[in-house]
């Protein structure tokens, strides 16, 4: 949303140019906050208000300013934002002004652009040329780089919550405990996803090995065959127990078919070498060494897997990217236009995925430790749920659910 | 005794087009023109009032509608900032003319487009500015910090009636006559709000610029052509005085164009301030 100043005096009261003003911003689209008014006192006395105006495009804003202008509208002149140079690559400007994940615009001669993407812990890169600003990491930065320093010129939208309409996410109340019903909420959720399908919009994964393990891995395919994951975000061990399971019924020596099963500790690490051997996860579908398995139902659903790594990884098994900076851009790329995400029984994964998030983005943090979910869904507030359950039981319902509804939807 | 202010229509023309009754090529009868001022200038002469003339200058044709001088209040004048280049030339005539009368010319900022009388009428102690075609509404709040009273900022829509004179005239008794349909609905809102025992024009007769009339207590000057206007002010106890003004509606203008009071109101009036 871009925003401007107007101010208004004058009899503005009297005349109705205060109400007309404010009419005219709500019939063409755009909201406003009174920062300020005074009323005269007097018959003669002149009255003021300072609105401020927001668009949802800058050519509306400046439209619906220049009409405003007609009615007396005069706009107020702010303060651009202030820059300095990157000293050297990869370090910020002394003061450099630390990002929000929320919606941000800085002031650049006069006129307002936007952050983009917005991203959390980063610095602003102005391009003026370009009359671009992006959000920056350290590894972005290149000695010269012009980078927003202070507070100036700066103006941050944080998300607001819709009264337009309710969805699930509108008026859950973030966190809904071990000791609560869940039915509800994820059929709700299953409803969510059904919509976000038919929006065209990107839902992603981001699953831990508990999804594997606690055998939730058959109800995460269904969500895949139906279509419901467009991207899964994932560690190595992730795919290693699913591809373990998928060659030898167990995942890390568990078999989560039998209630008592001994041995096979050294699968996971026959499970890798086969994949090694095969040269990569695809091929070793392509060769129908992997038949079945979360990893093979991504590859034959083209799901795009985005597997990242981190230092107590075996193997790596073949198609983790290891290199941590290089796999926080990936993810960030893979990250930029999903509208749904669903953050599954993992703390390290969730977070880092939460925390390169816009606030738009809806979440679901499932996980059996409540600080999990709480830690995963706070950069969220208006936009997550949290469910403290074990992975396997929500899955199951939510494939159910979904399951449910594809077939009424084929039978009308 | 109302002092009022004309210009002999000495070289009045259509020689430009800055509204939509103007049209080049439809000039005016220079003897018509003289006959029809001269009845405006006769029968104002016969009123309660004494009327002024301000020496009519060459190239300046539409210097005849004095209303567009500016605006006077008290022994203060406030000249107007024309919008169109073809008239800003009148200004400093008006103004010299009017400060070797004794009046303290008070200039608004040149940025300020304000045209005058023709976009200010008082009713009551209310000043009724009309904005968008040729006044510019932050020139309403300079008049209102010059002359300290409250003003009414009205929005006109009807490009035809492009000067609040053009469809508004207040009347003595507190009420008006007007077409509304020339204001936007919070114009309109308002001036109901503020005026009580309106008269509504209708749109045959406003297009005659009924509206735009001279009003001397119960006496009034209007063109004519609205025989449901004059017969709606009789009733009210007004004497009406319709006069033909043909070869001045080319201009887009009649009887209250081309009049200007002077002043329109006393400064004692509007309170300490003023």
């Amino acid at each position: 949303m871009f925003s401007e100043t107007i101010e208004l005096r004058g009899h503005i009261i009297d005349s109705l140019i205060l109400p007309k003003v404010l009419d005219q911003i709500l019939t063409r689209g755009a909201a406003f906050k009174i920062a300020e008014i005074k009323i005269g006192q007097k018959r003669a006395d002149q009255s003021f208000a300072r609105i401020e105006v927001t668009a949802e495009t800058t050519e509306a804003l400046d439209e619906l300013v220049l009409r405003l202008r007609q009615h007396g509208a005069e706009t107020v002149e702010r303060a651009d934002v202030q820059s300095a140079k990157a000293p050297e690559a990869g370090v910020f400007p002394h003061d450099f002004y630390v990002t929000t994940n929320q919606q941000t615009f800085i002031r650049l001669d006069g006129k307002e652009i936007e952050v983009r993407p917005a991203m959390m812990d980063s610095a602003v890169a102005v391009d003026r040329k370009k009359r671009a600003a992006r959000a920056v990491k350290f590894f972005d930065v290149n000695e010269g780089d012009e980078i927003v320093v202070g507070h100036q010129g700066i103006r941050v939208v944080p998300v607001q919550r819709s009264t337009a309409h309710t969805d699930i996410f509108q008026f859950i109340n973030t966190m809904v405990d071990a000791d609560e019903p869940k039915t509800a909420v994820i059929r709700e959720l299953g409803q969510e996803l059904c919509r976000a399908r038919e929006t065209k919009g990107k839902i992603a994964i981001v699953g831990g090995p508990a999804v594997v393990r606690t055998g939730a891995g058959q109800h995460l395919e269904r969500l895949i065959e139906m279509g419901y994951v467009d991207r899964l975000f994932a560690g190595n061990s992730f795919a290693v127990y699913d591809v373990e399971r998928a060659l030898f019924g167990t995942s890390l020596g568990k078999n989560p078919e039998r209630a008592f099963a001994g041995g096979g500790h050294e699968n996971h690490m026959r499970a890798i070498n086969t994949i090694r051997a095969s040269g990569g996860i695809a091929a070793a579908v392509q060769k129908k060494v992997l038949t079945c398995g979360i990893m093979h139902a991504c590859i034959k659903h083209k799901v795009d897997l985005v597997l990242t790594g981190s230092i107590r990884d075996e193997g790596p098994i073949p198609g983790v990217t290891t290199d941590v900076v290089e796999a926080q851009k990936i993810m960030r790329e893979k990250l930029a236009d999903i509208t749904h995400v669903l953050l599954l029984g993992t703390m390290q994964h969730s977070m880092a995925v939460a925390s390169m998030l816009a606030p738009t983005v809806k979440t679901v943090c499932v996980d059996i430790d409540s600080a999990s979910v709480e830690r995963a869904v706070e950069h969220q507030p208006l936009q997550s749920i949290g469910l403290v359950t074990d992975v396997e039981p929500f899955l199951r319902e939510l494939a159910d659910c979904i399951a449910e509804s594809e077939k009424v939807g084929r039978e009308k | 005794m109302r002092q009022l202010l004309l210009c002999p229509p000495d070289h009045y023309g259509i020689e430009y087009e800055i509204n939509p009754w103007m049209s080049r090529a439809r000039g005016a009868d220079k003897p018509l023109v003289q006959a029809q001022w001269k009845g405006l200038f006769d029968t104002l002469s016969t009123l309660d009032c004494q009327v002024n003339l301000v020496p009519p200058q060459p190239k300046l044709p539409d210097m005849v509608f004095t209303a567009n001088a500016g605006l006077a209040v008290g022994r203060r004048f406030i000249p107007s900032n024309f919008r169109h280049e073809e008239r800003a030339g009148e200004a400093p005539h008006f103004a010299r003319w009017m400060e070797e009368r004794g009046y303290e010319i008070v200039w608004l900022p040149k940025d300020l487009y304000f045209e005058g009388e023709g976009d200010a009428l008082f009713g009551g102690e209310v000043l009724f500015c009309g904005y968008k075609f040729r006044t510019d509404i932050n020139s309403h709040r300079a008049v209102a910090d010059i002359l300290g009273c409250l003003v009414i900022s009205v929005e006109l829509v009807d490009p035809r009636f492009y000067h609040i004179d053009t469809c508004f005239c207040p009347l003595p008794d507190g009420g008006a006559f007007w077409f509304p349909e020339a204001f936007d609905e919070y114009g309109q809102r308002t001036i109901r709000d503020r005026l009580s025992n309106l008269i509504d024009v209708a749109a045959e007769e406003a297009a005659h610029f009924s509206c735009n009339a001279v009003v001397l207590g119960r006496d009034i000057v209007l063109p004519e052509g609205a025989p449901k206007l004059v017969e709606a002010l009789r009733d009210r106890g007004y004497t009406c005085h319709p006069l033909p003004m043909s070869e001045f509606l080319k201009a887009g203008g009649a009887c209250k164009c081309l009049t200007m009071f002077m002043p329109q109101r006393d400064g004692e009036a509007l309170g300490p301030s003023a």
